[in-house]
């Protein structure tokens, strides 16, 4: 039996294999970062313009550009985009591309998981935007918060589209944050212990536990939602002895934890691309391992100071203040960490250091309005108002976008072979970083004099039309400046695929490897005596490395592809997306139970299926 | 490839197969999964408006007329289906010593008597909802139904899928498809019924035995 | 890019003040402001920003500026030599976890503190308001003083308004930023706040946490105004209220002493009166609202909002538009093109005539 399975098992390819069944079938997972990649951006771009919508709208007041139930449903899947099918999968590229690289493996724990986390992303993606064709897109906030999202309150199936496609999501990111924890503790190249692998994959590792942790509290959450819903129950409603505010608790346990998962793959990038750029170490390599890991633990332990407005009373206020508070104080050593590590550096002035940097520098601004808002009585100004929006969009923007970004420029080459356009590059910054202040920053002053959040409009007498207008045409900067980076990878992709292994002088060892890649990745794997091995390569060799030349790859056997991981997919997505029609019509149970059907199905041929 | 071939092949940093890695990550996971089951239980618990209660007399719906209902809780049921469970696990065990010893008697039949307490343990669970039904605690009667239907109707579902799984690797036993070589498949099975367990070990103090 | 790191460095740091000169220069043109705290809460959660705000402009300007510095000092070109491999101090380690938490704990201190000062119910010589949010209009009931109207809260200048507050049907937060914080609302139970307005005048507030359609155009006015005219307002809202002997007494009491403070409002004509109770009850007004004079007189808990003054106030439609007749008319004629997904359904859609009379009937309920 083993022989037989042996001899089917597909050899590494030299050139990888085309056509459109050869990604949908790809447990590789190079091709699977691109998937995630491609359609995480799309996503990216339709919050992007579902955020265009709401700025014309409030450009001035009284506005009637969108009526005030499309801007409601604007800003709800503009948080829910560019949260969950955005920033999220936008990392996840990253974790699928470089984690099994930057430890030297061959691919990630699970291949075939793997594939069936995009696919079951990209249904839950396509199905809670599906609610816009039938005018029934959520339109109760990112967050959700009870007694409005109740059935009495939220009639029409838009809330069911968001409960749903969140629970969709959440199988996803479950299945893929298993997969990476189990890659990284378990397939690291040999001498790589954990203090001394990338930071990158570091902060990602750290991710990956958070997402194993605060997903199963909002899945709970979402399921008592439902139910509160349409099976009559109590969860979150005071007329059955319930209290709404139980759905803020569970939704913040989630939530706060959620933010630090938006961040730290950002923040791992920013600690590879300063030290490449800089020409020196990481700055407290050890340090900044332990402040991820100790923001990460307190970021369970901080979660009202999104309610600080709910009248907990003074015991809880002060307790999350103080939590809160000493947050920063992780979040500091990191900032600082960065500014030595480009302290006494020779600064290589390329495009991945313009965001690099400027990441720290919207950062900065972003975690100091975080601890304005740490203080309970200050707060209760502050949020609910444009001061948190700016707030907010200044860590998530201009933290992890910014973050992203400069990990596209840093990356681009190794994964599709060509370098990216510097000049165009420059100017995508300028115009990002200029757009995006003007956008952002006065949003801190009309939070302050007085413009409350999550509103269509605003009244002509109270002097918001000003800063509103701004505010538009920097946000019609932003997309500019996202056209100049499309144009500039669609010119790299004309361009032929010959960038070198290593134009950075880069110090992880995804760089000893041909751009792109080979199919098997690494054909043998050096000895890791540090976290900066490819550094050590170079000096070993007289300060040059050379070309990796192509290796045959043969007698190395690869994850064999299997259409399965989306069969299972199409299961979930029946399971899960079928409630929205058979709790109202219960007739309609056989989709459901097809799905169920379908998914089992897929389950066991998966599981008797031959990995290799 | 065999499993156990692959491994030697490619070793991995833990020397734990990654398989079993995985099993106890998704434990872990799940233990935040029924905490906030039983952290919402404890919220609510003695918050309902209405009956029929756990452990004390109240005012409840029965028949379309208001009366007073008895504690719904049937312990000594429980107890039971709880030392059923308990045993299984020990089943479970003696049956991964079978099939790591080679033993394919003593592999099918102690996972066979784990199967059955299983489909025991969720028969007592079906009797004991139809039966808590019929006293007037439907799942949205109150805040106990719902907190309680909801936990343990979450981890009722959590031994059925172990059940199917438990049942699909006995079949192969049967068919001698589980030599030691594949024994960790039998483990990682083992693992994740040992947590199923385990969280009923919580829940039962917690829920039914705590007033 | 820039000329010299001189120059640019200089200009950097003149930029946060800058900043914080735009913003407190312009904040009295914003009526909402909370930077120009009109009241002793506002003032207080004013303090404890500002205490923040000047730690975190120093801790901004400090880092910025090492970073932009180190930009500019460092830049590098590929052919230079490899830098000094540092990886890292131990002594600045512990010397920026320490001191950011002692900047914290300088915040910390005064947080807590106000935060005890700031959590819990006023007592004493107090005006008590009940505060109620609806989906989209806000109710004020003044239990011991037996006013209830919606929309616009009157207090007495120099005197402590204590708030009890909740909501009839989803979240709501009451924010009058001039006087105080804010503090959500939510069914079944009451959230305390209080402030003491420091001069008078007419402020606006708004709801500020996200309730439904209609969230942005939920907001109120508090009219802040001397000990005498709060008391005549009071014995003008008085009339008629559902709190003070079930709303029976008919919308002019001769009982009720004589307002000398506002010039005298016309007496409507009996015939108004007469044709616009017909009306209310007709076209199904007295579903939502109560009103003196009507079936619904001494009703509390409604949809809508109170009536009987609703000619008194100098606004409609929560806040959104001028009490003139003009918009009273706009607002009766077709309520969903006003503020669409009004829960204001009415029956059917009302003839011009019967508009004119309902606006005359409304405004002359003063």
């Amino acid at each position: 039996m083993a022989t037989s399975v042996l001899d089917k098992a597909p050899a590494a390819h030299a050139t990888a294999p085309t056509g459109i069944w050869s990604w949908i079938t790809t447990v590789d997972h190079k091709r699977i970062g691109i998937l995630y990649g491609a359609t995480a951006f799309l996503f990216f771009l339709i919050g992007g313009l579902e955020a265009l919508f709401m700025r014309i709208q409030l450009m001035k007041p009284d506005n009637d550009f969108v009526s005030a139930e499309t801007f409601n449903a604007l800003f709800t899947m503009h948080g829910t985009t560019m949260i969950f099918l955005g920033v999220m999968p936008l990392s996840a590229m990253f974790f699928n591309y470089f984690i099994p690289l930057q430890i030297g493996a061959r691919d990630v724990a699970f291949p075939r998981l793997n594939a069936f986390s995009y696919w079951v992303f990209l249904f839950g993606g396509l199905f809670i935007n599906f609610s816009w064709l039938l005018n029934a897109a959520p339109n109760a906030g990112w967050f959700g918060y009870a007694n409005l999202t109740s059935n009495q309150y939220s009639p029409g199936l838009n809330t069911d589209f968001w409960v749903l496609g969140l629970q969709i999501l959440g199988v996803a990111s479950m299945a893929a944050a298993i997969n990476f924890f189990v890659t990284i503790v378990n397939l690291r190249a040999p001498g790589m212990k954990m203090l001394r692998m990338p930071m990158f994959t570091w902060m990602s590792f750290i991710t990956q536990i958070l997402l194993l942790l605060a997903f199963p509290v909002i899945t709970i959450a979402l399921v008592f939602l439902m139910m509160d819903r349409h099976f009559g129950t109590h969860f979150f409603l005071p007329e059955g002895g319930g209290d709404p505010v139980l759905w803020q608790h569970l939704f913040w346990i989630f939530g706060h934890p959620e933010v630090y998962i938006l961040i730290l793959p950002a923040f791992g990038i920013v600690s590879e691309v300063l030290p490449v750029f800089s020409r020196k170490p990481l700055f407290g390599y050890t340090a900044m391992v332990f402040s991820g890991a100790f923001i990460a633990f307190l970021g369970f332990g901080v979660w009202s100071h999104h309610m600080f407005a709910t009248g907990m009373g003074p015991f809880a206020d002060s307790f999350f203040a103080l939590s809160t508070m000493l947050i920063a104080v992780p979040t500091g050593v990191k900032i600082f960490n960065w500014i030595g590590t480009l302290w006494g550096g020779s600064l290589q002035m390329k495009t991945p250091l313009y965001f690099a940097v400027g990441m720290v520098a919207m950062f900065i601004i972003g975690g100091l309005s975080g601890v304005m808002h740490s203080s309970p009585p200050a707060d209760l100004q502050q949020t609910d108002t444009y001061f948190v929006v700016a707030h907010f969009h200044y860590v998530l923007f201009g933290g992890s976008i910014f973050g992203l970004t400069a990990g596209a420029y840093y990356w681009f080459p190794k994964m599709f072979g060509r370098m990216l356009n510097e000049t165009l590059g420059k100017w995508h910054f300028w115009l990002m970083f200029i757009g995006f202040n003007v956008t952002f920053f006065p949003m801190h002053f009309l939070g302050l004099n007085g413009m409350p959040r999550r509103v269509y409009t605003y009244p002509e007498g109270l002097n918001f039309e000003f800063w509103n207008q701004v505010q538009t045409w920097g946000s019609m900067l932003l997309g500019v400046s996202m056209l100049v980076f499309i144009y500039n990878m669609w010119k790299a992709a004309r361009r032929p695929a010959n960038a070198p292994a290593d134009p950075w002088r880069g110090a992880t060892l995804e760089w000893l490897i041909p751009s792109p890649p080979q199919e098997f990745n690494f054909g043998t794997v050096p000895a890791v005596g540090s976290s900066t091995p490819a550094w050590d390569l170079r000096r070993a060799n007289g300060g040059a490395l050379p070309e990796p030349a192509s290796e045959s790859g043969e007698g190395i056997h690869m994850p064999r592809p299997s259409y399965w991981p989306v069969v299972t997919a199409f299961g979930v997505l029946g399971v899960i997306g079928s409630i929205l029609f058979t709790h109202a019509f219960p007739q309609w149970y056989f989709i459901t139970i097809t799905g169920a059907a379908i998914l089992i199905y897929g389950i066991y041929r998966w599981a008797f299926e031959p990995a290799f | 490839m065999s499993d156990a071939a692959h491994a030697l092949e490619h070793p991995t940093a833990t020397g734990i197969d990654s398989k079993k890695v995985a099993i106890w990550t998704l434990i872990g996971s799940e233990c935040l999964l029924f905490a906030s089951l039983i952290s919402t239980y404890l919220v609510y618990k003695g918050k309902s408006l209405v009956g029929p209660l756990p452990h004390a007399e109240s005012q409840c719906m029965l028949h379309g007329k208001m009366q007073t209902c008895e504690p719904i809780f049937e312990i000594p049921l429980v107890t039971f289906g709880t030392a059923v469970l308990l045993f299984s696990s020990f089943f479970i065990v003696l049956a991964l010593y079978g099939a790591q010893k080679g033993s394919r008697k003593m592999l099918v039949g102690w996972l066979s008597m784990t199967v059955l307490c299983g489909l025991f343990f969720i028969g007592m669970q079906v009797y004991e909802f139809s039966h808590f039904y019929h006293k007037g605690l439907g799942y949205s009667t109150n805040l106990f139904s719902s907190t309680f239907y909801t936990l343990t109707g979450f981890h009722g579902s959590h031994v059925t899928v172990g059940v199917i799984w438990l049942s699909t690797l006995l079949y192969r036993a049967v068919k001698g498809k589980i030599p030691p070589a594949k024994a960790l498949n039998l483990e990682i099975a083992a693992l994740y019924w040992h947590f199923v367990d385990v969280v009923w070990i919580v829940i039962f103090p917690v829920v039914y035995l705590m007033r | 890019m820039v000329t010299s790191t001189g120059t640019l460095r200089r200009l950097a740091r003149f930029a946060p003040a800058v900043c914080l000169l735009v913003l407190l220069g312009c904040a009295e043109n914003y009526p909402q402001t909370t930077l120009v705290p009109r009241g002793d809460f506002a003032r207080l959660v004013d303090d404890l920003f500002r205490t923040t705000f000047w730690w975190a402009l120093l801790v901004f300007v400090l880092v910025e500026g090492v970073l932009l510095f180190a930009i500019f000092k460092f830049k590098g070109r590929p052919d230079d030599p490899e830098p000094r491999q540092v990886h890292g101090s131990t002594i600045l380690e512990v010397a920026w976890t320490i001191i950011p938490a002692f900047i914290l704990a300088a915040i910390a201190v005064p947080t807590v503190k106000t935060i005890f000062k700031t959590s819990d119910y006023a007592t004493g010589d107090v005006v008590q308001i009940e505060v109620i949010g609806h989906q989209w209009w806000w109710e004020f009931r003044y239990t011991e003083l037996g006013v209830v109207t919606a929309n616009e809260m009157h207090v007495p200048v120099g005197k402590t308004v204590n708030l009890r507050m909740t909501t009839f049907d989803v979240l709501h937060s009451f924010w009058v930023p001039q006087f105080a914080g804010k503090r959500d609302v939510f069914p079944g139970r009451h959230n305390p706040l209080w402030f003491k307005a420091e001069v008078p005048g007419t402020f606006s507030g708004t709801c500020a946490e996200f309730c439904g359609t209609q969230h942005a155009r939920m907001m109120f006015k508090v009219v802040s105004e001397s000990q005498e005219e709060f008391d005549a307002w009071v014995a003008r809202q008085r009339v008629g209220s559902p709190l003070v002997n079930g709303g029976r007494i008919a919308a002019v009491d001769s009982a009720v002493p004589a307002d000398t403070t506002r010039p005298a409002p016309p007496a409507a004509p009996d015939s108004l009166e007469r044709a616009g109770v017909a009306l209310f009850n007709s076209t199904g007004c007295l579903g939502c609202h109560s009103m003196a004079g009507t079936a619904t007189a001494g009703v509390l808990k409604m949809m809508g909002p109170n009536l009987t003054h609703v000619g008194s106030r100098s606004t409609i439609v929560a806040g959104f538009l001028a009490n003139t007749p003009e918009n009273l008319a706009k607002w009766l004629s077709n309520p969903d093109s006003v503020k669409q997904g009004t829960l204001m359904k009415l029956p059917r859609k009302l003839t011009d005539a019967e508009v004119a009379t309902l606006v005359a009937y409304l405004r002359s309920h003063q």
